[in-house]
């Protein structure tokens, strides 16, 4: 019964969105965390969604779900600011913070949570659907 | 009046499962939204229903192990959707249009559903006599 694959295609869309936002959190969280050295700075993080082509056997029925192929690191220049009090900053009174675009990691929450909502209202139908079909010619 | 079982639920229980079938590539073009080069999938439903109705010969099943010709069918009918917007990616899902067309299919399940239910309750209560 091919509605209970829809458990699965839908479960894997959640668990890449929630990497997804797990990333997320990561970049937001860590945007204003200093490092004395160039090299130290955290880089933003961003998965790569890959879909997922299971053949099932017997007839030609195959099953797309999703999953994260990597995390790619972001490879952008830290920015350099002259903080000569601040106590990492390095011989030449430099501190350097990630490159992070704040309002593109919120914009990119708002899509990630909108296609994990997506998914749950598509299980939660199917779900119904599904009740409701074990219920025929009852009552 | 003769009883034909086979006719009893007449479309509905072969549309039953063209209607399982689509929510399951619905949910995959959902579930794929954001990943790159999916291409969206589909069945269309009114072509299927066309060639039904003008399918006189059907193949019978005499044993367990025959496959139906219906299950096998729907699976030649699964097609690339036309891409209306293509995106950078290589993605073609709309979301809002995978949407609709699953609470579409969802209402036809139901539908079709309701209608067996109601066969049923006629059958049961043709046969107590009441």
């Amino acid at each position: 019964m091919s509605v209970f694959k829809v458990f699965d295609i839908a479960g894997s869309g959640m668990s890449a969105q929630m990497l997804r936002l797990n990333t997320i959190a990561s970049n937001l969280a860590n945007a204003d965390t200093i490092a004395t050295n160039e090299n130290d700075v955290y880089q933003a993080r961003h998965p790569i969604f890959e879909t997922v082509m299971q053949a099932q056997g017997g007839n030609s029925d195959d099953v797309a779900t999703v999953r994260v192929r990597e995390i790619m690191q972001e490879q952008t220049m830290a920015i350099p600011q002259y903080r000569p009090n601040h106590p990492l900053a390095n011989d030449e009174g430099f501190v350097f913070s990630p490159a992070i675009d704040s309002i593109a990691e919120m914009a990119d929450m708002i899509s990630a949570s909108r296609s994990y909502q997506n998914n749950i209202e598509v299980l939660s139908t199917v779900k119904e659907m599904t009740l409701r079909t074990l219920q025929m010619g009852q009552g | 009046m003769p009883v034909n079982f086979n006719n009893a639920f007449g479309i509905h229980d072969d549309a039953l499962l063209l209607f399982e079938r689509r929510t399951q590539l619905l949910s995959e073009n959902i579930a794929n939204a954001d990943t790159p080069n999916y291409k969206a999938r589909d069945i269309d439903f009114n072509a299927v229903l066309q060639r039904a109705k003008n399918d006189s010969v059907k193949m019978r099943t005499t044993n367990k192990s025959h496959i139906s010709l219906a299950q096998q069918a729907y699976s030649n009918d699964v097609q690339y959707r036309e891409v209306q917007q293509s995106a950078a990616d290589g993605n073609t899902v709309d979301t809002q249009k995978e949407k609709a067309a699953f609470a579409e299919n969802a209402m036809r399940y139901q539908l079709s559903m309701n209608i067996m239910s109601r066969k049923i309750k006629g059958l049961k209560t043709a046969f107590r006599g009441e």
